[in-house]
């Protein structure tokens, strides 16, 4: 891998090590790899609603965030809503960017890369005619999503082409809205 | 029955082994459930060639002695040269004689046969990586008026229906497959998962040639990055053709074959595929020009740059803009699916406890070190980059044969 030889230990603020050692530990006990991730949400009014976020269970127990986090989410004045928060669609690309972005960082400190900064814009097309019902060979969901990235690194445009790339391979919400996944909505 | 080493399989990596324990003056037997070279006999198809050069086939005691070094070996040629090799060699050999168990014994082992059971000090699992088809759990889906048949049942596009095929999986066998069946007539849509992308031909020269000179082939288990994954790579997208053409993604789809992403379900007679495929071929196109770039630097480190061509890039695989997600297999006239998705070992008859949850054996560069005087060849990356290739043998055997000969010389001293 080419790198440009700096002086400086390259840091990106991930510690690869302690990633490394989970793995080595995971791979003796499958069993504590076993993740379940957990929302609850809240109808407020209309299509404004509230997600809580604060336990999941792993490494074989219950864990919790520092602290409990909310997200509102509604839609926009243009759809007859009253756009108290960025709409759930709106929030699915947050949770790509965030996840591809994580995974630009981590996998630039394994390569040893020093990053300067990371960017991207998203863009998902809909047609709403889907969600609306007007013709059931239009999905309700993105026709597509362009993600664009700016990086500025101690790499090649190749080697920063390349992070990017493992980065999609190994990340959970791209292989989430790429790949089919079993739902299951139930009412108590 | 009494020996001292036994050696399960009669292919190349068994023969190699034999050789080696000869050399070593190591009393052994050669066990083989069917006739020399019986992987390459059976399950495979029939236009199938070496991926490898003539010149490249190398064993122990025996080159290539043709005038055609650079061409590739059909499988009936495959299977005379091991042959020939075995008649060479006369190996203390027993065909037509399937292992029923291999288990720990007073201090080595006992291997029961269908002809008898042998008692010995070492063993060597020389069967191959390549025993059983990998089938996802997904085909169960499949509606069951559409053929599906995996690469080791396939033999030819004629003995198929007519009609559309899916070929699940772009490595080498997925990628010849889905050539000649598209070829003949029967429309092919591809499912490609991570592949690896090289250029038959590079530079003038075959890309075996690089590997080879580069010493890329001959780099080590212990000494590359990341062994696992090393391990798990699927074979470059090569074939071995006469007119030496490349079979990677931008050649089929100028066919006209149908590239989609992984097939990741099968719903109600419709087959989903991953939206994951512009990235795995950028991938793919990253590793290779990563390849050619360590060739050129060899090159010129070397000074063969003037006596080959210049270095040149492939063009970037063509994705389509938005490929289809789903094909619903009916509407689609799918009448067959081949299922390209690789092969395990079976060690079905091993009752040493040595594999691990997914079924593979735990070794280290071949030497089964729970269990002392058990080693194993022909895996992916098992000791050098090229312990699955014909060429790889030779050096494993060596290596191994070494190891075992001093596991015997420890034992004998009760060490």
């Amino acid at each position: 891998m080419a790198t440009t030889q700096t002086d400086k230990p390259v840091d990106n603020g991930v510690n690869v090590e302690a990633l490394f050692g989970a793995q080595e530990a995971l791979a003796k006990t499958p069993e504590a790899a076993r993740f379940k991730w957990r929302s609850t949400v809240e109808w407020i009014n209309g299509t404004h609603s509230r997600s809580t976020i604060e336990g999941f269970y792993g490494l074989g127990a219950e864990q919790k965030h520092k602290k409990a986090f909310t997200f509102d989410a509604d839609h926009p004045e243009v759809f007859a809503a009253q756009d108290a928060a960025a709409t759930p669609v709106e929030i699915v690309l947050a949770g790509l960017a965030s996840c591809l972005t994580a995974g630009v960082a981590a996998v630039a400190q394994a390569r040893k890369i020093q990053l300067r900064s990371v960017s991207a814009t998203l863009e998902a097309g809909m047609d709403v005619r889907g969600i609306l019902g007007m013709d059931e060979d239009i999905r309700n969901g993105f026709d597509g999503i362009k993600v664009t990235y700016k990086i500025d690194a101690d790499a090649s445009p190749a080697d920063i082409k390349a992070i990017v790339a493992q980065s999609q391979k190994r990340s959970a919400v791209y292989d989430i809205i790429a790949n089919p996944t079993n739902v299951t909505v139930e009412v108590a | 029955m009494r020996t001292t080493a036994v050696v399960i399989g009669a292919g190349q990596s068994g023969l190699a082994m034999s050789w080696w324990l000869a050399e070593r003056s190591i009393d052994h037997v050669v066990l083989e459930r069917g006739e020399v070279a019986n992987t390459w006999r059976t399950q495979r198809w029939d236009s199938l060639t070496l991926l490898t050069p003539n010149w490249q086939s190398r064993l122990p005691g025996h080159g290539y002695e043709g005038d055609d070094p650079d061409s590739f070996r059909t499988m009936a040629e495959t299977i005379a040269f091991i042959e020939r090799y075995a008649t060479l060699l006369s190996p203390p050999l027993r065909t037509h004689c399937p292992v029923v168990s291999v288990r720990s014994a007073n201090g080595g082992y006992e291997v029961v046969t269908e002809e008898g059971t042998w008692h010995c000090k070492a063993v060597v699992l020389a069967t191959g990586a390549f025993n059983i088809a990998q089938v996802p759990k997904l085909a169960a889906e499949i509606p069951p008026d559409i053929a599906q048949l995996t690469t080791a049942q396939y033999r030819n596009p004629a003995s198929l229906e007519a009609g559309g095929v899916i070929v699940v999986g772009a490595a080498a066998s997925g990628a010849q497959i889905a050539d000649e069946i598209h070829r003949s007539g029967r429309p092919v849509t591809l499912a490609v998962g991570e592949h690896v992308r090289a250029p038959r031909m590079y530079r003038g020269r075959d890309i075996q040639w690089w590997m080879d000179a580069t010493g890329l082939n001959d780099e080590r288990y212990d000494q590359v990055e990341n062994l696992r994954r090393a391990r798990a790579l699927s074979s470059f997208q090569l074939a071995g053709y006469a007119d030496r053409r490349n079979i990677d993604l931008n050649a089929l789809t100028s066919l006209g074959v149908a590239l989609v992403g992984r097939l990741a379900a099968v719903r109600d007679g419709k087959a989903q595929f991953s939206g994951s495929l512009r990235n795995l071929c950028e991938l793919a196109d990253l590793k290779q020009n990563r390849l050619l770039n360590t060739i050129d630097e060899w090159a010129a480190e070397n000074g063969v740059g003037d006596a080959v061509d210049p270095p040149h890039r492939p063009e970037p695989t063509r994705v389509e803009a938005s490929p289809p997600l789903g094909l619903d297999l009916r509407r689609a006239g799918i009448r067959t699916i081949v299922w390209a998705t690789g092969f395990r070992p079976d060690y079905s008859w091993l009752d040493v406890p040595v594999l691990d949850p997914k079924g593979n054996i735990r070794h280290d560069g071949g030497v089964v070190t729970e269990a002392p005087g058990l080693y194993v060849m022909g895996l992916p990356f098992l000791r050098r980059r090229k312990s699955s290739l014909i060429d790889g043998a030779s050096d494993d055997a060596r290596d191994l044969s070494a190891h075992l000969s001093s596991h015997l010389a420890a034992a004998s001293t009760g060490g």
